[in-house]
């Protein structure tokens, strides 16, 4: 009791302190603080937006920009370094040996180096080796690489991609069904069928044969090759692209690593008996390491989502307009270092604790259930 | 009966036992059609690779520090002469030019310090007073002001000891407070445990950078009126503070792991918490979690690449410092940004090693 009073009397005291000098120093600097700044005009541009921004937008508008700018290079990010992380990680029980030792060397080479050090490299490398827009790289002339940014086609809403949606929806309803059937019959015959390429077909011919009933190809926004520049279509600019590559290819080296120690912590018993009951290599993977592993990856991978997250904090050092690079500037023309800081922190604590919630529900439901 | 419906199938022929090199490789490289097409793309990318990467940083490389011949070189070879041009200043910082052998001496006594601290018989008393020894002969050889030595101030301190400095001494900070914070969240006293736990959670929500801002731009604002500290000190305090919060939970989760067996025969031989906590829990706790804490360390020696975005220059920083106002040598970046690749990838990768060497060896003891 003694010690909780003295402790709680510390905190308060430190905090009270703390509060009390910052006051004072912002009193006798003359400094104004408060959040009535976000509502002024923020003056400054910038360089994407994905909802329309201009100058005399308010500096609140122009930190929305950022936090969805974070957002868009970490939700992509999560799901690229998921693919990559989780094929790494399972090639490193590969039988063929040159494929351990590639994915072990990529793990050991991108985890041992800093991630700002990586971040500068890409993007030194988008805007140094990749041709000007004059001359972009493209492919089949549909997408262009080039300082410039990578722009690609997009549809323009019609029928024929309304149709295409609609058949994805009927074969991804029919996928399922056919993986549900193909579940009850495994377990009353010990029959399998294919779960994958079932589907995987399914919803290939139903987009198709929806596309088509639309009248495909429908209409797309292709970019297009100008003296200059590459116009149309939609485009990612090289900022993006270095941020977005530094981010996965580091975190997919740490997702291969929680992959590798899921697996392995799953009981070579585990494997033998399985492969004693005559289960192929493909089947003791799919059938009793992975939902075993699952449980033990899926509680780091969280941490890893969520470093990937504030990692994407170090777009400030190659000028993505993320939410802590735009609320740096915002500090240095308004000089509301607390109010911008404390704007910082509130985002990613947001997004940390939201994330974190998700995946406990997650987490509860691939859980042991014991009985 | 459903069972009825189950057909066995027949065996498969029993495992071949084998060794020597050929039925490896045919094991490892040439075991079906699919690994035997593996095997032959992955051979011929590398064989590519390889040789276009051989060309390019051996064959047609510019290695003398001559800004016309590697500009000549540009596009075909690289030009390792930015390297020999400028590794001072990248290493160094702007560390004045004619008193470098002191930040030299200091780097090397500090990393000594650490290799000795890295090997276990060395684990005494002594190695305490070692560590006071060299931190003070460190900061008295990077400042000086003292002996005849030329004040430097820390401002002008840069590069590769800034770097090794910075991580060292947050992990020496942030120890004892994880320590602290990771006792105080797992103790009964509620008061205690949820600051612990607001800490903890605070500090793991946020991006380091963040912590960063924190130390460089609002942490003059924290302190009375005409105090000021140091702006090295200011981000070691947030750098050791954030690596705090990290450090508490890996070593939260070797507590633990401690069977209750053991802290009821501690409280049975009549220990009091902290006797027990030192002497039976914690080296328990440690032993059980050490590999993790030193992906902890690598991870806070990656970590100080961040302050050069507060402005201090470290070795990333350091580069930029070399490189950005010359325009004879700035499109040799790259060349400069591997010469430092390889200086992190060079400890990171010994710190790895030397974890995954103290791993088998707790298994080794432990199977006993």
């Amino acid at each position: 009791m003694l010690y909780q009073a003295v402790a709680l009397l510390v905190i308060g005291l430190a905090v009270w302190l703390l509060v009390h000098n910052t006051h004072e120093n912002l009193r006798g600097r003359g400094i104004q603080s408060g959040f009535d700044f976000l509502g002024a005009a923020a003056g400054f541009d910038i360089g994407e937006t994905p909802i329309p921004f201009s100058p005399a937008d308010s500096y609140a508008r122009a930190i929305w920009i950022g936090v969805l700018n974070t957002l868009r290079v970490a939700l992509i990010g999560i799901l690229l370094t998921t693919v990559v992380g989780v094929l790494i990680g399972i090639g490193r029980f590969s039988r063929n040996a040159l494929v351990r030792a590639l994915c072990s060397s990529y793990v050991e080479v991108f985890r041992n180096v800093p991630l700002l050090l990586q971040l500068l490299m890409w993007y030194l490398l988008f805007v140094e080796v990749l041709p000007p827009p004059q001359a972009a790289w493209q492919v089949a002339g549909l997408i262009y690489l080039s300082k410039g940014g990578l722009a690609f086609p997009v549809p323009v809403w019609g029928a024929a991609h309304l149709w295409g949606l609609a058949g994805v929806l009927t074969g991804l309803a029919a996928g399922w069904g056919w993986r549900r059937w193909a579940q009850r019959q495994f377990e009353l015959t010990g029959e399998e069928r294919d779960r994958v390429w079932v589907p995987v077909l399914a919803v290939l011919l139903c987009a198709a044969v929806g596309a088509w009933l639309g009248g495909a190809p429908g209409e797309w926004q292709v970019p297009e090759q100008l003296p200059f520049a590459v116009d149309g279509g939609a485009s990612a600019t090289p900022e993006f692209l270095a941020l977005l590559l530094g981010l996965v290819l580091y975190t997919a080296a740490f997702v291969a690593e929680v992959v590798r120690g899921g697996i392995q912590s799953v009981g070579r018993g585990q494997v033998e008996a399985a492969g004693a009951l005559g289960l192929s290599h493909r089947q003791q993977m799919r059938l009793v390491v992975l939902p075993q592993a699952l449980r033990v990856i899926v509680p780091p991978l969280t941490n890893q989502y969520l470093n990937l997250t504030k990692n994407s904090s170090l777009a400030v050092a190659i000028g993505y307009p993320d939410v802590v690079s735009i609320a740096n500037t915002t500090l240095n023309q308004s000089g509301r270092a607390v109010e911008c800081i404390a704007i910082i922190m509130v985002v990613y604590l947001t997004t940390s604790l939201t994330t974190s919630a998700f995946m406990n529900v997650y987490n509860r439901r691939v859980a042991i259930k014991e009985r | 009966m459903v069972v009825d419906r189950f057909h066995p199938i027949a065996p498969r022929p029993a495992p071949v036992p084998a060794r020597g090199w050929l039925p490896w490789l045919r094991q490892n490289l040439f075991s079906d059609w699919r690994s035997t097409i593996a095997t032959v793309a992955l051979l011929a990318v590398a064989f590519c690779l390889l040789r276009d990467v051989a060309q390019w940083a051996m064959v047609h490389a510019v290695f003398a520090p001559d800004a016309g011949a590697c500009q000549a070189a540009r596009g075909v070879g690289a030009c390792w002469g930015v390297v020999a041009e400028k590794y001072r200043l990248i290493l160094f910082g702007r560390y004045p030019f004619d008193q470098q052998w002191r930040p030299e001496v200091a780097t090397a006594l500090m990393l000594a310090a650490l290799v000795v601290s890295c090997i276990h018989r060395f684990w005494r008393p002594w190695l305490a007073a070692l560590w006071a020894l060299v931190l003070a002969t460190f900061f008295a050889l990077m400042g000086g002001g003292m002996v005849g030595l030329a004040p430097v101030r820390t401002d002008l301190w840069g590069g590769l000891p800034l770097t090794v400095m910075l991580a060292t001494l947050a992990i020496f900070l942030a120890f004892p407070i994880a320590i602290l914070v990771a006792l105080g969240r797992r103790s009964g006293l509620p008061a205690i445990s949820v600051a612990c736990i607001v800490y903890i959670e605070l500090v793991r929500g946020v991006p380091l950078i963040s912590v960063l801002f924190l130390a460089s731009f609002m942490f003059p604002l924290f302190l009375p009126q005409g105090m000021t500290v140091d702006v090295l000190v200011r981000v070691l305090i947030g750098i050791a503070l954030f690596a705090a919060a990290y450090m508490a939970e890996i070593i939260r989760g070797g507590l633990q792991a401690v069977p209750r067996g053991q802290l009821e025969a501690a409280a049975t031989l009549g220990l009091g918490y902290w006797q027990t906590q030192v002497k039976i829990v914690l080296p328990q706790a440690l032993a059980t979690v050490l590999p993790s804490l030193m992906n902890n360390f690598i991870a806070i020696f990656k970590d100080t690449s961040l302050v050069t975005i507060v402005s201090l220059y470290e070795l990333t920083g350091a580069l930029g410092l070399a490189l950005n106002s010359d325009v004879e040598w700035r499109p040799f970046k790259i060349e400069a940004y591997l010469f430092i690749t390889a200086i992190y990838f060079g400890f990171c990768f010994a710190m790895s090693r030397y974890s995954l060497w103290v791993e088998r060896r707790l298994d080794a003891i432990r199977s006993r």
